[in-house]
């Protein structure tokens, strides 16, 4: 179709202020992010070169990269499955007629509105040794405090608790709505077919939820990786790298050692992990969803 | 064997009385028809059957068995929904073999079932369709497969044919009757459509706010309906109510009363009620005026006016609509049924 003149400039005029947003926080970041790494980091006597992969193999080498990596797979593996199955137990108990049903969603729902910073600080007051909450309660009970956030084996747990604990209730908000959107015939037609609670949560309620199950776990997925601000204010990915998780790694590399050329090499590796995923969740698991 | 007794059965929410004290019997192997309003309360007993709802006081029993309080799925009854609750996630097949798989049938009984099932509904070539691939038509049998599939002789249904289309109701009308007939089902039909009850029910139960106004087979209801709510409910246009002077009753009478029947309508202080087929409209009886007249092929519904009442004929010749036309209007005595103030039809009427 042939546009006048006229209407393409409208057209343009009306893309602008997007299209402005898109490139100037989104595409032009993303490119120069990858031209710069394959830049070694200039100095003032020493200007950046082009250096091809060298940041690439210098991640290879680097144990602290590998050990970020591991520690991040863990978080989403001990993250993910549990804040998720929580969310549904969480929605079906308050998709019912339930005394206080809103009071309860809304208790549900109280971490996802809250700042991730304050979140930290009032579970950086419950991890604190000894005069921390847990610390007092297992006292009381005879049983001596340990340093939750200071002992390496016990840092990333602490944070996936926190973590489940805030993700699960922001997950049940879409259950919940989910929920809400199957008739209620079908559990009565179930219902006198002789299905119980489990014969119709498994054959039926489950895989209506499933198109929700893959925008939530798409979600989480991002999440377990975007995390920075709950390590940020509780360990600082101490004691010993033990909590860093990758984008924290980068945020320290990029600004406490201004290592800006192998931070953008990292970011790069993030970018294609991520995106990697993401495609590989909508190829594999939207075969097996059912939209309406 | 599959015969059910509905005793008193009553149903409240709080001070909301849904059911009020009905009660009836739906014999074996025939079909009833729950017929009402909305809000009437015909879906509620319908879930009361079906154990969707607590009953509050009465008893159900189907066969020699009371299940008032009985497990839904231990009742031995199917049901069929107004929305079909098809699983949209499974296929027709999966849809129709749910509750076998879920009773642990065995495989060899389960594709037995299936087969006879879908050649029964017409379903044999789309048994691996998705239930959104289907037509309203075809939801409504696989529907229906999956209550035929159940092998339990009691079915419910919940307005099964109010989503779909004049022509694909009527088709499918005739469809359940046939498979009620053949399957040999006790079934409940609910609906608020008396072309489907008068074609289909052998018994018509008639519901008005929660409480049994009549019950019967369909041709004594439209004939002799109990009461005035009766008369209006069935028959389209309804029967006539026309509130009368004892002179101007017998003038529009056909035949000549006897005395008593003249005694009887010179006492009478409520409606008169005539179908409108049954008036005729000619040179003799009661004056009226033509209003209008709605040609509708095979019959033309004529609009009449009585003094200031407005009536209904219905006739089979093509009458000039000519309005404002002066004509007189008569029945026959065995046509016409007495109502008193209370809207309670004469037990004697002429007959």
């Amino acid at each position: 179709m042939q546009l006048p003149r006229k209407n393409h400039v409208h057209a343009w005029l009306l893309l602008m202020p997007a299209a402005i947003l898109l490139i100037a926080f989104t595409h032009y970041p993303t490119v120069t992010t990858v031209v710069k790494s394959l830049f070694s980091k200039g100095t003032a006597i020493r200007p950046s070169q082009f250096t091809g992969l060298d940041n690439y193999r210098m991640m290879i080498e680097d144990p602290v990269f590998w050990k970020v990596l591991g520690n991040n797979l863990w978080f989403a593996l001990g993250t993910i499955p549990t804040s998720i199955a929580l969310a549904i137990v969480m929605a079906l108990f308050v998709n019912r007629a339930l005394p206080g049903r809103s009071l309860v969603r809304m208790a549900y729902f109280t971490p996802t509105i809250l700042p991730m910073i304050a979140v930290a600080n009032i579970w950086l007051f419950f991890y604190t040794p000894d005069i921390g909450l847990i610390d007092q309660i297992l006292t009381a009970v005879g049983i001596s405090g340990r340093n939750w956030l200071g002992d390496p084996a016990t840092v990333l747990p602490a944070i996936m608790v926190m973590t489940i604990w805030k993700e699960a209730g922001f997950f049940m908000i879409f259950y919940l709505a989910a929920m809400q959107n199957i008739p209620p015939e079908l559990k009565e037609a179930a219902r006198l077919e002789g299905a119980g609670r489990w014969t119709y949560f498994f054959r039926v309620m489950f895989p209506l939820l499933m198109p929700t199950t893959l925008f939530v776990f798409i979600n989480a997925v991002l999440n377990s990786f975007k995390l920075v601000d709950h390590l940020f204010v509780l360990t600082k990915g101490g004691p010993d790298n033990a909590s860093n998780l990758l984008l924290y790694y980068i945020f320290e590399t990029a600004f406490s050692y201004f290592e800006t050329h192998y931070a953008a090499a990292l970011t790069v590796v993030l970018l294609v992990l991520l995106a990697a995923m993401a495609l590989g969740q909508f190829f594999i698991l939207d075969k097996r969803v059912h939209y309406r | 064997m599959s015969r059910i007794d509905i005793h008193n059965l009553t149903k409240t929410w709080g001070t909301v009385t849904g059911v009020d004290q009905v009660s009836f019997t739906v014999p074996e192997k025939s079909l009833t028809v729950l017929l009402g309003p909305s809000g009437c309360g015909k879906s509620t007993i319908l879930r009361l059957i079906a154990g969707l709802e607590t009953v509050s006081s009465g008893t159900i029993r189907i066969g020699d068995k009371e299940i008032t309080h009985e497990d839904p799925a231990r009742r031995g009854v199917s049901m069929v929904f107004q929305s079909y609750a098809l699983f949209p996630h499974l296929s027709v097949r999966e849809n129709i073999l749910f509750g076998l798989k879920v009773r642990r049938v065995s495989k060899a009984r389960q594709q037995e079932r299936l087969a006879e099932a879908a050649r029964m509904v017409g379903l044999q070539d789309l048994l691996d369709r998705r239930p959104s691939q289907l037509s309203g038509g075809q939801r409504q049998r696989a529907a229906l497969a999956r209550s035929i599939v159940s092998r339990r002789q009691v079915c419910l249904m919940d307005e099964p044919l109010s989503n779909l289309d004049a022509k694909l109701r009527a088709e499918m009308r005739g469809e359940i009757h046939r498979l009620q007939k053949e399957v040999g089902l006790t079934m409940i039909y609910v609906t608020h459509d008396q072309v489907e009850a008068m074609t289909m029910a052998d018994q018509v139960i008639l519901l008005n706010s929660g409480r049994v106004e009549q019950a019967g087979p369909p041709h004594a209801l439209y004939d002799r309906p109990d009461t005035s709510f009766a008369a209006r409910f069935l028959g389209s246009p309804p029967m006539n109510l026309l509130m009368l002077s004892s002179r101007q009753a017998a003038a529009a009478l056909d035949d000549f009363p006897s005395d008593a029947e003249m005694e009887t309508m010179h006492l009478h202080q409520g409606m008169v009620g005539v179908r409108p087929e049954h008036v005729r409209i000619g040179d003799t009886g009661l004056p009226a005026q033509i209003v209008a007249a709605d040609y509708l092929g095979s019959e033309t519904i004529v609009r009449i006016r009585l003094d200031d009442q407005i009536l209904f004929a219905r006739t089979g010749n093509k009458v000039s609509s000519d309005p404002e036309a002066r004509v007189h209007v008569s029945w026959p005595k065995a046509a016409v049924c007495l109502f008193d103030k209370t809207g309670r039809r004469l037990s004697g009427d002429f007959l």
